[in-house]
């Protein structure tokens, strides 16, 4: 299936977009979705792996299922503050 | 009795309205208010800031910053609780985050503070872009503790 990641911060301009479509099986995890987006570019391949998942609005554990997701987003660390 | 435990939580996109804030912890059975301002600071070791920018995903920012705010109040019996979070451009000396919080005694509000200041930091999905006086930029990604 297809599904579209909200990006943000050095993602979202590495990426020169706010959100990014993959292409993902039916069954996957949020483990499987970051592994995906770190395929997208030698930048997303050294930034994924500190980051997490969030599905509808809230961190996924990796083995979280995405089916049902109303929203995924690629959570960099976080700056605030 | 008050009613204990009421947080307010915003994220605005102008100048933090520190006046509007300062009722919302006031309350007559509290004995202590306690405030951070955390602001854009010029220099970081021999780097000069021209400004910061910060940037949010919105709804599970609220979402959090709401977590965050209740699970304070439990742990630290506070009576109010205001975190107010500004994005877009923060220039030098502007306050980026306004945290509020009011308890009984004191010990809770100075010891709630610094816990939400650093769960904020480590959890809610807001991130800082550094502009620099020398034209470059950079988006700050910690690495997790």
């Amino acid at each position: 299936m297809s599904k579209a990641v909200l990006l943000f911060a050095s993602a979202r301009d590495a990426l020169d977009c706010d959100r990014v479509e993959i292409e993902i099986a039916d069954d996957a995890t949020a483990a499987d979705v970051l592994e995906k987006l770190a395929t997208l570019s030698p930048f997303m391949a050294e930034l994924v792996p500190s980051c997490r998942l969030a599905i509808d609005d809230r961190y996924a554990e990796a083995s979280a299922s995405i089916a049902g997701a109303r929203e995924l987003a690629l959570i960099p660390p976080v700056s605030g503050g | 009795m008050s009613e204990q435990g009421v947080v307010y939580v915003e994220l605005v996109d102008e100048a933090i309205d520190v006046a509007r804030l300062m009722p919302m912890v006031a309350d007559p059975d509290v004995g202590s208010i306690g405030w951070f301002h955390g602001v854009t600071r010029r220099t970081t070791g021999t780097q000069v800031t021209r400004s910061l920018s910060y940037e949010a995903h919105r709804s599970m920012a609220c979402r959090e910053l709401s977590e965050l705010a209740a699970t304070a109040v439990k742990r630290f019996n506070l009576t109010r609780v205001v975190v107010v979070h500004r994005l877009g451009e923060v220039p030098i000396g502007e306050a980026s985050v306004v945290l509020g919080c009011s308890s009984p005694h004191r010990r809770d509000t100075f010891d709630a503070l610094p816990w939400i200041m650093d769960e904020l930091k480590r959890l809610v999905p807001i991130w800082k872009q550094e502009h620099f006086a020398d034209g470059s930029e950079q988006w700050i990604h910690p690495a997790p503790n």
